[in-house]
């Protein structure tokens, strides 16, 4: 078995009296694409807040190769490796795609707090985010302004920038929620690409069910918040518990 | 050369280009070009008012933080320097210890207000700054032995910087040859190099990281940076050039009193002078100051000049009567913030 390297203890979170995920413990190794499936409001995305940091853990642990990161902050979390794209495009809108890039790479490699050097003159920024634009093919759209994009250039952008992170753990979104049929490739051949790499851990929450089907390595269900199903594609997808909890327990009955 | 003193921040439009070329000559000639005591005093306010709404923009134009507390720092900096030289005498040294002081209380209360209130909401730190920039001004115009209360005090500046200092017996070009005109330059320069200092900041890695916090604060955090310490950061910053700028004031004032340097009227004439320019630009804080200072100066007279070529008219030349210089400035802020939403430099870039 390779290395595990994030995992969730008893991970919960409420809302008031709503548990919105519910003591979900799971392992996720080195070289492997797990995809996070089940039905809107099953805590998805709630799931991968608590990972990376943007909602408080109310219980339970994240551990990231053996360290405890359950109360870092999200700053922390990211350069500990823990990197993620969001559902919804969330970018710096008013500066320039490679503006956006560089601002990524230079979170991670410095310099950080330097005042008196012109940002444009340190080359290996600009060079290495160049290298992540022609990998998405937005090279030609690289002094455009995030807001002048169309929303698959806006999609694959997001993918860049996690990219441009290089962390240790991979999260996505639904990265190709909205794209149209011809740009979604290219997306989904990055994650290939990403995943092929076996120092790398990646967690996809996706619909698309052909998508989950060429890519994942491992799906894991959630429904209501909790954990009802983990194990290779072929037999998660067939499993009744999978279609109780997209269709429902009475159409599943049927 | 050029480009590398403007660290590659272009003006970005022809006409911009040349209103800040006229300015720059202008200030830099001011003596020669505009002799007497009055457009002197004005040339070296705009200079003064440049430094300070250009260190304001960096923190509300580049790090998106609203403070009200900038007239707080400008007066700790003019009172630094303004005690210092009471009370160690009239030297060089004085005004250096003065300078430095005040910098130092003035980064050590920005850190302090920044690290209690930054990482809560901005609307917060907003009315903290109000709150301690309120009682700062109260406490200085009671504690009046020591800061002479609310008529200020009058400074004795190094004797080289005053009219009674001459380093030429002949004039040149007609201009006197004194102190007076060696603190006008010291102005000047100073203004000069933080302006550039500033535009390398805003230019600089650590720029580019204020730009996508105010962009997208949530997201900064989510690639990796620690958005409170960037935001304190440039608040401290800030905090530290606005006193650089009170002690410079003082220092040409020869007085420092609150409503020169703690009132609330700067402060709105601040917020004024960085909405005009255009926020996040540096140069709008150029265009900002200049149009400000120039109408605060000046529109009085040209209303005089105006009602009287008007007196033949019915009712204009009560309109225009220098009394109602106020009203007038209050509609063409109006007028340019209507016109100008992004500011005179945002417009003029948006043009082409």
């Amino acid at each position: 078995m390779p290395d595990v390297t994030l995992e969730t203890r008893d991970l919960t979170v409420r809302f008031g009296g709503h548990v919105a995920v519910d003591h979900v413990s799971c392992r996720f190794h080195a070289g492997e694409l797990t995809a996070i499936v089940g039905p809107n409001g099953a805590g998805k995305t709630t799931y991968f807040n608590l990972i990376s940091g943007q909602i408080p853990v109310s219980e339970g642990t994240v551990l990231l190769n053996g360290n405890d990161l359950t109360r870092a902050t999200v700053p922390a979390r990211t350069l500990a490796g823990i990197g993620r794209a969001f559902q919804l495009t969330n970018l710096f809108p008013d500066l320039t795609v490679l503006e956006n890039l560089r601002l990524v790479v230079q979170a991670h490699r410095g310099p950080k707090f330097s005042l008196f050097s012109r940002a444009a003159a340190h080359e290996e920024l600009t060079e290495a985010a160049q290298v992540i634009l022609q990998r998405v093919r937005l090279d030609t759209m690289a002094d455009q302004v995030v807001t002048a994009l169309s929303h698959g250039d806006q999609r694959k952008l997001e993918v860049a920038m996690l990219i441009a992170l290089d962390p240790q753990i991979y999260m996505f979104d639904e990265p190709t929620a909205g794209m149209s049929a011809d740009e979604a490739p290219v997306v989904l051949d990055l994650i290939a690409e990403i995943k092929a790499d076996t120092s790398r851990t990646v967690l996809l929450v996706e619909h698309k069910m052909d998508v989950i089907r060429t890519l994942a390595d491992r799906i894991i269900v959630l429904h209501n918040g909790a954990l009802v199903a983990d194990g290779p594609p072929a037999e998660v997808m067939g499993s009744d518990i999978v279609r109780e909890a997209y269709l429902g327990k009475e159409i599943a009955d049927v | 050369m050029l480009m590398k003193l403007i660290s590659g921040d272009t003006p970005r439009s022809p006409i911009l280009s040349v209103i800040l070329a006229a300015i720059l000559l202008s200030l830099a000639f001011a003596p020669f070009l505009f002799p007497g005591t009055r457009p002197l005093d004005t040339a070296a306010h705009i200079c003064i008012f440049i430094i300070l709404v250009a260190s304001y923009d960096l923190m509300l134009g580049y790090g998106g933080i609203v403070s009200f507390a900038h007239t707080m720092f400008f007066g700790i900096g003019a009172y630094g320097v303004a005690l210092s030289l009471e009370h160690m005498g009239r030297s060089f040294g004085a005004v250096a210890f003065g300078t430095v002081a005040g910098m130092i209380l003035a980064a050590a209360l920005a850190f302090v207000i920044a690290m209690f209130s930054l990482r809560v909401r901005a609307i917060f730190f907003a009315m903290i700054t109000l709150a301690v920039a309120s009682a700062v001004a109260v406490l200085v115009s009671q504690f009046s032995t020591l800061t002479g209360g609310e008529d200020g005090m009058t400074l004795k500046i190094p004797r080289e910087l005053t009219p009674a200092f001459k380093f030429h017996d002949e004039k040149i070009l007609g201009v006197r040859m004194n102190g007076k005109l060696l603190n006008y330059y010291m102005v000047f320069f100073s203004t000069l190099i933080l302006f550039l200092v500033m535009l390398r900041m805003v230019n600089s890695p650590f720029g580019s990281v204020l730009k996508a916090i105010r962009e997208n604060a949530f997201r900064a955090e989510a690639v990796g940076y620690r958005v409170v310490v960037y935001r304190t950061a440039v608040t401290v910053i800030s905090a530290m050039i606005a006193a650089l700028a009170g002690a410079i004031y003082a220092l040409w004032l020869r007085y420092v009193g609150p409503a020169t340097t703690l009132s609330f009227d700067i402060m709105l004439d601040i917020l004024l002078m960085v909405v005009i320019g255009g926020m996040g630009t540096m140069y709008g804080a150029v265009i900002g100051a200049t149009v400000f200072v120039l109408a605060q100066t000046y529109l009085q007279d040209l209303m005089g000049t105006a009602s009287d070529a008007t007196s033949a008219l019915p009712l204009i030349p009560d309109l225009l009567n220098p009394d109602r210089w106020l009203l007038w400035l209050g509609v063409l802020f109006i007028l340019s913030i209507y016109f100008f939403p992004t500011g005179v430099v945002g417009r003029l870039r948006g043009a082409k």
